[in-house]
Order: structure tokens, then C-alpha cells, then sequence
């Protein structure tokens, strides 16, 4: 087994456990429009890292949060639909990355890898995103946790009991920017966003608690990388849709079996 | 309860609020005293939410000023709950939410509502009542000084409408807890409201539930319905429209609403 077997690898694992509980908040706060928009207009800060060189995870990052910062700016205004705001600003952003990939030739040779992901070109500096990222993204959400579970209760009652919603829902918006940025090398553009929502819909069949889906959506993620590596290696196939491909057999596994189990275990 | 209290638990002072040019809220005065039992009731789209919204500081007001008493704390049951099925949620982890709670002491609200064999169920197997029990037994590990329930029994059957309302009397007054509450119900709440409010978008009316419900400006909103359910005090005090609403008689506004005007029992 080559290194960069063992990098995709690594690489992959640490997007899918920190994509655990942020897919399952994102499952839960119904923000999948929000987190497939965010994606997309990753693409921009993928062109601008490349022609800046300053390195494509900082660069999507940056983007990505400024793109939910400009969002929550203008969603204050009724009388346009949020996502119909989000719309706007991450597409925006998605049409300024595709001119500048127009314009630049080694951004252009490389497009459909940031698309689709290139796991098995993972290197080491990636990896050090990867799992730096990931790991300020946990370390975040474990202090956020209590106030973001409560707010996704009721987000009024929340803020009854004192929790400041619009602090803990800005900070939970970069958590996912980050998540993002490092995972567009594992999965690409396209895809981030069902590497945070299959694995989390799978694990609801199996769970009562709010920890225990993040904790067995992190797993079942784990699962998926691992299958669609070695599906990649086997058939040839490219790993980014291997990956998304295994979690969705996942997914419809845990569909058939999960009625078995709550037959045996009575109602969740 | 004597006056004893010199600060009001909460006040709001010609409250106003506006929405698309129209007032949802048109200089409403209120104040409530510790321990003290208000009820808010109205027609739809009287702007009672709105009004709870104001006092708890979850929007503001367009004009006027709301205090609350330094160091509050408020135990807030909203209209409605809904938690997503997507969620895999408890009663003993709703229960710790915001919470820093003894497990014995979970237990022991829970078991005031008369909730405790719900502990370990999820919440998305609990009926309406048995979820109000939970949010109430929630409210109060929270240790408030202030219950607001908006609207508390929506969705309940009718003999649980009845066992809330006394639950929330009982647990109120064992701790000398304030509540205010949005009610459609006056004649359940009757005996235990110490004052009711009665709004649309002003303050029709305020006082005793005796003479509130007397009132020749909440008949005309509520007709001979509200007044003639629980004792029958039906005396035409309105006429009715062509389409057979209820039009209030000319005389209204026979005292003036005082918003530090406390009736205890």
C-alpha cells in the first residue's frame, strides 16, 4: 500500500469524524440549502488560492465565511426569502469563482478535481488542514454545544434562558465554512455537502440522544471514506463519488434494517 | 399577598409596536408584582405573543419601555414546541438543556408535574399534555421568579386543559412564583387570576376576572360565549351586527385602565 493510500486515508477519516456532528446540526437546524450554497461558492475561493497562491483550504474558508457573513447580513430583510438570499450570495460567489477559472489556465486543467475531490492526491500540507481544521472545529462545538442544541429546541425559548442566538448561530455558520474549506480536497465542491448529511440521516435509525447521532454519524462517515478508497482502488473508480456512493448504501441499509431493530427495541 | 413588593417583577409602558403601518401593539401599560397571577386574553391577532415577546426582550418595542426587575429570571412556555423528528431528543436531556441540574432534582420537578414515569421516553412520543408537563417541569429548574405561558393548553384535550391550568396554579403558588399567561379560556382561569388584561392591540380593559368579565368592552370581543360558559351571566350587554357579530352598545370605557391597579385575594 503506497503513502498516498495512507494519506486519503487519513485525510478522509478526519473530514468524515468532524462531519459527524456538524452534519447532524445541519440535519437538525434544516440548513442543507444553506450547506450545498456554502459548497458551491467554495469553488471562488478554490480559483483565488491557486492564482494567489496562498493555499486552496485557507482561501475556500475565507470565502465560505464571508459568504454566510454577507448572508446573515441581508437575511435581516423580510421582504427576501433567506434562502432565497442565500441563493443569491453564494451563487454569486460560485460565478466569480467560474470566471476566474475561465481566465486561469492551471485553475482550469484542474476544475474538475475541486469539483469532485481528489482524495488520492492528498498531501501533507492538506492533511494538516484537514485535521487542524477538523479538530478547532470539535474543540468549538463542544463549547457551543448546550447553547446550539437548545437554540435548534427553540430558538426563542433559548434565548429566553439567556443563550445570544446570534453569536452561537454566526459561530456555528464558520464552523461549517471550515468544514467545508478542508473538506472540498477529500470530496470536492459538489459532494461536501452529502458527506454531512448521510452519514448523520443514517446514525437518526440508531439513536436516542443528540451525542450518540453525532457520535455513530462520525462513524458510519468513517465507514463510507474507507469503503469508497478501497472501491476506488478495486474498480478505478474516482474516490470523491466512491465515497458519497457507499454512504448512500449506508443510508438505505440503515432505512431496511432500522424498522427490525426498533421492533426488537421498542419506539425511539 | 399584600403589596409588599415596592418593584415590579416586570412593567412595560406605553408599548408600542408596529407592523405593516397598522399597530399590533398600541400603548399597552402592564405591570405585574411578584407572585402575582396575570392573564392576558384577547381574539386572534390581538397581539398577546407579541406583547409576551416584548416584556421577555425577544423583540422591541417601537416606543415605550420595558423594566425588569434586576437579576430576573424568566421560565418561558412558548405556543408551541415543535421539535424536529430529525432530532433524537429525550425528556432527561430536554430537561438538562441550559441546565445545570441535579438528577434527583429532574426527578423531582418532573414528578410535580406528575410527569416522572416520562423521563426516559423520547419527546417525540409525548402527547400535547405530556409535553406541557415536561416544558413546565423545565421552566421551573430554572428556579424563575416569572412563569410566562403563552397559550398553555393549546392542543390538549379538554379535562387535561383543566388539570394544567390547576397544575400551574399549584406549582405557582407553592413557590410565590409571578405568572403570565395567554389565555382564550377566561372561565378556566378565573379562580385562579389575581388580574386580567384584556387586549386588542390596546388594553380594553384590566382588573379583577369579575369585572373584566362584566365589561362592556371585552363582551364585545368575546360575546356572550366567554361570559355565559362558566356561570351564567349572559345579560345582553351588546347587539349584534348584520351577520350576527357582536357589536359592543354605545357606553365603553368605564374606568380608566391602571396598570399598578393589583387585586389580591
Amino acid at each position: 500500500m503506497g503513502d498516498f493510500i495512507l494519506r486519503a486515508a487519513l485525510g478522509g477519516i478526519g473530514v468524515a469524524l468532524v462531519s459527524g456532528p456538524v452534519g447532524s446540526f445541519i440535519v437538525w437546524r434544516r440548513m442543507v440549502v444553506f450547506g450545498s450554497a456554502l459548497s458551491h461558492s467554495a469553488l471562488l475561493g478554490v480559483a483565488l488560492g491557486i492564482v494567489w497562491n496562498i493555499g486552496i483550504a485557507p482561501a475556500a474558508i475565507a470565502v465560505c465565511a464571508a459568504v454566510a457573513v454577507i448572508y446573515l447580513a441581508l437575511s435581516r430583510d423580510r421582504r427576501v426569502a433567506d434562502d432565497a438570499v442565500l441563493g443569491i450570495v453564494a451563487h454569486a460567489a460560485l460565478a466569480l469563482g467560474l470566471m476566474v477559472v475561465a481566465y486561469v489556465e492551471t485553475v482550469r486543467a484542474d476544475l474538475l478535481s475541486f469539483l469532485f475531490g481528489d482524495v488520492l492526491a492528498v498531501s501533507v500540507a492538506d492533511l494538516a488542514w484537514i485535521w487542524g481544521g477538523g479538530l478547532a472545529v470539535l474543540a468549538v462545538l463542544a463549547v457551543i454545544w448546550r447553547p446550539l442544541l437548545a437554540m435548534t429546541v427553540h430558538e426563542e425559548l433559548a434565548a429566553v434562558e439567556g443563550v445570544p442566538v446570534a453569536v452561537v448561530r454566526l459561530v456555528f455558520m464558520l464552523a461549517v465554512s471550515v468544514v467545508t474549506g478542508v473538506a472540498l480536497k477529500i470530496v470536492g465542491a459538489l459532494l461536501i455537502i452529502s458527506l454531512l448529511i448521510i452519514p448523520a440521516a443514517t446514525a437518526r435509525r440508531f439513536t436516542t440522544t443528540p451525542e450518540s447521532m453525532a457520535l455513530v454519524a462520525s462513524l458510519v462517515g468513517v465507514v463510507a471514506v474507507l469503503g469508497g478508497l478501497q472501491a476506488s482502488i478495486w474498480w478505478d473508480a474516482p474516490a470523491g463519488p466512491a465515497i458519497v456512493l457507499v454512504a448512500t448504501v449506508l443510508f438505505l441499509l440503515s432505512v431496511a434494517v432500522a424498522p427490525l431493530l426498533a421492533h426488537r427495541q421498542g419506539r425511539r | 399577598m399584600p403589596n409588599a413588593a415596592p418593584m415590579p417583577l416586570i412593567e412595560g409602558v406605553g408599548l408600542t409596536v408596529i407592523r405593516n403601518g397598522e399597530p399590533v401593539l398600541d400603548r399597552v401599560d402592564i405591570a405585574m408584582a411578584s407572585g402575582e397571577t396575570v392573564t392576558i386574553v384577547g381574539p386572534n391577532g390581538a397581539g398577546k405573543t407579541t406583547l409576551l415577546r416584548v416584556l421577555m426582550g425577544l423583540m422591541r418595542p417601537h416606543s415605550g419601555t420595558v423594566t425588569r426587575r434586576p437579576g430576573l429570571r424568566i421560565g418561558y412556555l412558548p405556543q408551541q414546541v415543535p421539535i424536529d423528528p430529525a432530532l433524537p431528543l429525550t425528556v432527561r436531556r430536554l430537561l438538562s438543556l441550559r441546565i445545570d441540574a441535579t438528577n434527583e432534582a429532574r426527578l423531582q420537578r418532573l414528578a410535580e408535574v406528575g410527569a416522572r414515569d416520562l423521563v426516559d421516553r423520547s419527546v417525540h412520543t409525548l402527547s400535547g399534555g405530556e409535553l406541557r408537563r415536561v416544558l413546565l417541569a423545565r421552566a421551573l429548574l430554572r428556579e424563575p421568579d416569572l412563569l410566562v405561558l403563552d397559550e398553555p393548553v393549546q392542543g390538549v384535550d379538554i379535562t387535561g386543559q383543566a388539570e394544567l391550568y390547576g397544575l400551574i396554579a399549584q406549582v405557582a403558588r407553592a413557590r410565590t412564583l409571578g405568572v403570565l399567561m395567554v389565555s382564550h379560556e377566561l372561565h378556566f382561569v378565573m379562580a385562579t387570576t389575581d388580574r386580567v388584561l384584556c387586549l386588542n392591540h390596546h388594553v380594553c380593559c384590566a382588573g379583577a376576572p369579575e369585572s373584566v368579565r362584566a365589561h362592556p368592552e371585552y363582551l364585545a370581543l368575546f360575546g356572550g360565549e366567554a361570559a355565559g360558559v362558566a356561570v351564567y351571566h349572559h345579560h345582553h350587554d351588546h347587539k349584534h351586527g348584520a351577520s350576527g357579530e357582536v357589536l359592543p352598545l354605545p357606553h365603553t370605557h368605564t374606568e380608566p385602565h391602571n396598570p399598578n391597579d393589583h387585586h389580591h385575594g
